[in-house]
C-alpha cells in the first residue's frame, strides 16, 4: 500500500500513534433518497486502540452500519462521503483509507481490516462449498500455497469450535445460523487482519448460540491479538465485551470512554437515558425511564445539538450550537455542553441511593 | 381469589402435511387469572405467536381445549363465541403493518366503535376517540385525531394500535412482541402505559416476548412461562423464576443472557451445553426436546420419554425428569 502523504493526524491517545491502528475524524456520509439527503453519519470521530474491543452502540438508525461500511469503503452507490478522514496505521506507516486505489483497497479489505455482518447467509455464495469460498477469498488477496491455506482454514475452523473436516466440505445451507456465523468469523481471520469489524454479529441468533459466539470472540481475541470494533444496538453486548464504548446519536459519536465509566458514570444525557431505559434480567427489579420524544428524522434534523428536543438538560445554547466531542476526564470524551452537570446529578443520585455501591462499582483511584 | 379468565388445556398445533409437517406447539397448558399478567418467553420460532393466536381464538388448536371463563371456546354457541372474540384483542409487533396507512387516527379508532354500536353518532365517536387517545398518553388528542400513521413515530403508532384494541373494552389483551420494534429509549413508557391498563381497567395480559429482561420488568409481580421448541418447560412467579430457575433450559438461558451492566454480566457463572445445535421443528428430538443440549441429561430416560409439566409447589410448574 502507498504511504499516505497528508499531514499526521492528531490523536486523543497519550501514547505513540502507532498504538492506534484506526482513527476516524469528522466523517460525514449522506445517502441520496427521494425525500432528500439522509444524513446518516455526521462528523463521527473515534480512535481504535491496539488490541482493544471498542463497542459502537446506539439505537437503530443512529448510523452504526453506515460508519462501519465507510471504514472498508463498502458503501452503496447512493452514499456519498462528504468529508472526513479515515487513517489506518501499521508498522509505523499511515494510510489514508479514503484515497486508496482499487488495488490497495483489495489488500486493505480482509488482509488489514475484515468485516463480519449480521446476516451470515447473504455473505455466502450458495453454490460454493465452504472451502471454495475460503480459498477464493484468500486467492484474491494473497499468494499463499493452496495446501497452506487449507491448513490455516482447518485450524481456524477448529478454533471457532466447528468440526473442520465436515464443515469445510459443506454448503452454506447445510449449516445452522450459529455455525455460519462462526464460519464467517474463521473466514475473516484467514488473512490475519489487524482489525476486525463486527456488525451485529449475534443479532439473528438464539441466546444460547449468541453466548457461545461471545465467549468465542473473547477467546479468539486473546489468542490472536487483533483489534475489534463490535457494533450492536444492544447495550448488554457492549457491557459484556467492550474495553471501551462509543455511543452514537444521529450519526455522531457523542460519548466514548472505558466501559465501566460509560455504564457507571455516563456523562452524556443520551447515554445516561439509554442506561436508565434498559432492564437487566438478574439483579432485582429496577425502575426504568424512557427518554421523551423519539429519534430524529435524519433528513430534517433539529438545529444545534441533535439531542436537544429530547434532553432534560437542554439550554438556549444547545438549540443554536452543536457540541464537539472533547475530552472530559482522562480517556473519556463527550459531546455535551452540560456534562459536568450531568455527572454531578448522577453522582448525587447514586450517593443517595447506595453510597457504598458506587465505590464497589467504580473504584476511584 | 381471582377467577380463571383463560385456560389452555393440553393444546397442540400442527401446520402443513407429510414431510413439511411442523409441530409448532405441543401439549401446552397454562392458566391466566383475571387481572393477571402472564409473560410467555422463548426463542424466536418456539411457538409463542401460535400459542397467543390460539388463546385469542384466531387459530383453532389441533388438540386440546381453550377455556374462556370456564367455557370451551370451540364448543360455544355462535353468539357466545362472538362475545369471547370481542373480549380478546391482539396487539401485534409491527404497528406499521397493522394500521391502514390511508386512514386517519380518527377513522382507525371510530370504525370499530361504530361497527359494534358502541357510539351512536359522529360527535360521540370523536369524544370517545379522544378519551382513548388520552388513555394511551397521546395528548392533547386534538393533535393526533386527524393524523395519518406515517405522520406518527413508531412509538405513537403502537399507542394507536393499543387504543384501537381498547375500543371494544376487552378484558384480555394478547400483546405479541408489542414493544420489540420500538426504540429502546421509549419502551419503558409504553410498558408503563400497558401496566396502567391492567390497574385502571382490570385488563388481563398475555405478554409475549423473546426478551427475558423485558418480561421480568413487565411481570415482576406476576408470572413467566418459558417455552422451548414448541413445549412449555417452566412456569413460575417472576422473582422465583429469575432467582432460582428449576428447569435446565431456564437455568442455561439465564446465565447465557448478557446483561446491560458490566460487573453483573462479567461475573455470571457458566453452563456448558452438550451440543450447540438448535433442534428443528421438522425433526424434533425424541423424549425431552432439550435432551441433546441438556447438561443434566439421563440416558435411557430423557431421550425416551417426554416429561410432563407438573406442579412442584409455590405456584411453580416444571417439565423435567430431574425436578419433582
Ligand atoms: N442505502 C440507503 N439509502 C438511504 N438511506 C439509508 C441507506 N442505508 C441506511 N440508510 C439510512 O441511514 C440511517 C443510518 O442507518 P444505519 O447506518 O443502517 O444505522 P444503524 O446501523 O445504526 O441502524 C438510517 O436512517 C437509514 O434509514
Ligand atoms: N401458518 C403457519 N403455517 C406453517 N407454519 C407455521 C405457521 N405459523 C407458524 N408456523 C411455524 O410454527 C413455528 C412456531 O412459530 P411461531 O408461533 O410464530 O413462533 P414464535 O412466535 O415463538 O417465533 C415456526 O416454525 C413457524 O414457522
Ligand atoms: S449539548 Fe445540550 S441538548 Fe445536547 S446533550 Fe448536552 S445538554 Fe443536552
Ligand atoms: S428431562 Fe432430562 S433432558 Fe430434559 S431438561 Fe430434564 S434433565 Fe434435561
Ligand atoms: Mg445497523
Ligand atoms: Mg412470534
Amino acid at each position: 500500500m502507498n504511504r499516505r502523504s497528508a499531514q499526521p493526524i492528531l490523536t486523543w491517545t497519550e501514547g505513540p500513534e502507532a498504538d492506534v491502528p484506526l482513527s476516524v475524524r469528522d466523517l460525514w456520509v449522506e445517502y441520496r433518497a427521494p425525500r432528500g439527503a439522509v444524513k446518516a453519519v455526521r462528523g463521527a470521530s473515534f480512535d481504535l486502540y491496539k488490541g482493544e474491543t471498542l463497542s459502537l452502540t446506539g439505537e437503530s438508525g443512529s448510523g452504526k452500519t453506515t460508519l462501519a461500511l465507510s471504514l472498508i469503503r463498502l458503501l452503496p452507490r447512493s452514499a456519498n462521503v462528504r468529508k472526513g478522514q479515515i487513517i489506518y496505521r501499521r508498522d509505523g506507516q499511515e494510510y489514508d483509507v479514503l484515497s486508496l486505489d482499487a488495488g490497495d483497497l483489495r489488500q486493505f479489505r480482509w488482509k488489514e481490516c475484515a468485516m463480519v455482518f449480521q446476516s451470515a447467509l447473504n455473505a455466502f455464495n450458495p453454490v460454493l462449498k465452504i472451502w471454495d469460498q475460503m480459498y477464493d477469498t484468500v486467492k484474491a488477496h494473497d499468494h499463499s500455497e493452496r495446501e497452506e491455506v487449507r491448513r490455516r482454514a482447518l485450524d481456524l475452523l477448529r478454533l471457532v469450535q466447528l468440526e473442520p473436516e465436515r464443515v469445510i466440505n459443506a454448503y452454506p445451507h447445510e449449516l445452522s445460523g450459529g455455525m455460519r456465523q462462526r464460519v464467517l468469523l474463521a473466514m475473516s481471520l484467514l488473512l490475519n487482519p489487524q482489525v476486525i469489524i463486527l456488525d451485529e454479529p449475534t443479532t439473528a441468533l438464539d441466546i444460547l448460540t449468541q453466548r457461545t459466539i461471545i465467549d468465542l470472540l473473547r477467546k479468539l481475541k486473546e489468542e490472536l491479538g487483533f483489534s475489534m470494533v463490535f457494533i450492536s444496538h444492544d447495550l448488554s453486548l457492549a457491557a459484556e465485551l467492550a474495553d471501551r464504548v462509543a455511543t452514537m446519536y444521529a450519526g455522531r459519536v457523542v460519548e466514548v470512554g472505558n466501559v465501566y465509566e460509560i455504564f457507571y458514570r455516563p456523562k452524556h444525557p443520551y447515554t445516561l437515558g439509554l442506561i436508565k431505559a434498559v432492564p437487566t434480567v438478574t439483579g432485582g427489579f429496577q425502575e426504568l425511564a424512557s427518554i421523551s420524544g423519539s429519534p430524529p428524522d435524519l433528513i430534517n434534523l433539529p438545529t444545534g445539538c441533535k439531542f436537544h428536543p429530547r434532553c432534560l438538560y437542554a439550554m438556549e445554547r444547545c438549540r443554536e450550537e452543536e457540541p464537539e466531542l472533547i475530552p472530559a476526564t482522562k480517556g473519556h470524551l463527550v459531546a455535551c455542553f452540560c456534562w459536568e452537570q450531568v455527572q454531578a446529578d448522577w453522582d448525587r443520585e447514586w450517593q443517595q441511593r447506595e453510597p457504598e455501591a458506587m465505590e464497589v462499582a467504580w473504584p476511584r483511584s | 381469589m381471582a377467577e380463571k379468565l383463560i385456560e389452555l388445556d393440553h393444546i397442540g398445533r400442527t401446520f402443513g402435511q407429510g414431510k413439511q409437517k411442523v409441530r409448532a406447539v405441543d401439549n401446552v397448558s397454562l392458566t391466566i387469572k383475571e387481572r393477571d399478567i402472564l409473560c410467555l418467553v422463548g426463542e424466536s420460532g418456539c411457538g409463542k405467536t401460535t400459542t397467543g393466536r390460539i388463546a385469542a381464538g384466531l387459530l383453532r388448536p389441533s388438540e386440546g381445549r381453550v377455556l374462556f371463563q370456564g367455557q370451551d371456546v370451540w364448543a360455544m354457541e355462535r353468539k357466545e363465541f362472538k362475545r369471547y372474540r370481542k373480549a380478546v384483542q391482539i396487539v401485534h409487533q409491527d404497528p406499521y403493518a397493522s394500521l391502514n396507512p390511508t386512514h386517519t387516527v380518527y377513522k382507525i379508532l371510530s370504525a370499530p366503535l361504530l361497527r359494534h354500536n358502541l357510539v351512536t353518532n359522529a360527535r360521540e365517536a370523536r369524544l370517545k376517540c379522544a378519551q382513548l387517545l388520552e388513555i394511551v398518553d397521546l395528548t392533547p388528542p386534538g393533535d393526533f385525531l386527524d393524523k395519518y400513521p406515517h405522520q406518527l413515530s413508531g412509538g405513537q403508532r403502537q399507542r394507536v394500535s393499543v387504543a384501537r384494541a381498547l375500543t371494544v373494552n376487552p378484558s384480555f389483551i394478547v400483546a405479541d412482541e408489542a414493544v420489540s420494534m420500538i426504540d429502546v429509549s421509549i419502551r419503558a413508557s409504553l410498558l408503563g402505559m400497558l401496566s396502567r391498563l391492567r390497574e385502571q381497567f382490570g385488563v388481563t395480559f398475555l405478554f409475549i416476548t423473546h426478551d427475558l429482561a423485558l418480561a421480568k420488568h413487565f411481570a415482576w409481580e406476576h408470572t413467566i412461562a418459558v417455552m422451548y421448541v414448541g413445549s412449555m418447560v417452566e412456569i413460575a412467579p417472576t422473582p422465583q423464576l429469575i432467582d432460582e430457575p428449576l428447569h435446565p433450559y431456564t437455568q442455561a438461558l439465564l446465565v447465557a443472557i448478557p446483561e446491560a451492566d458490566p460487573h453483573l454480566t462479567r461475573n455470571k457463572p457458566r453452563v456448558s451445553l452438550r451440543s450447540m445445535d438448535v433442534p428443528s421443528l421438522l425433526n424434533l428430538p425424541s423424549g425431552c426436546r432439550f435432551h441433546p443440549r441438556c447438561p443434566r441429561f439421563v440416558e435411557g430416560l430423557c431421550d425416551q420419554q417426554a416429561p410432563d409439566l407438573v406442579p412442584v409447589g409455590d405456584g411453580r410448574y416444571v417439565a423435567c425428569h430431574r425436578v419433582s
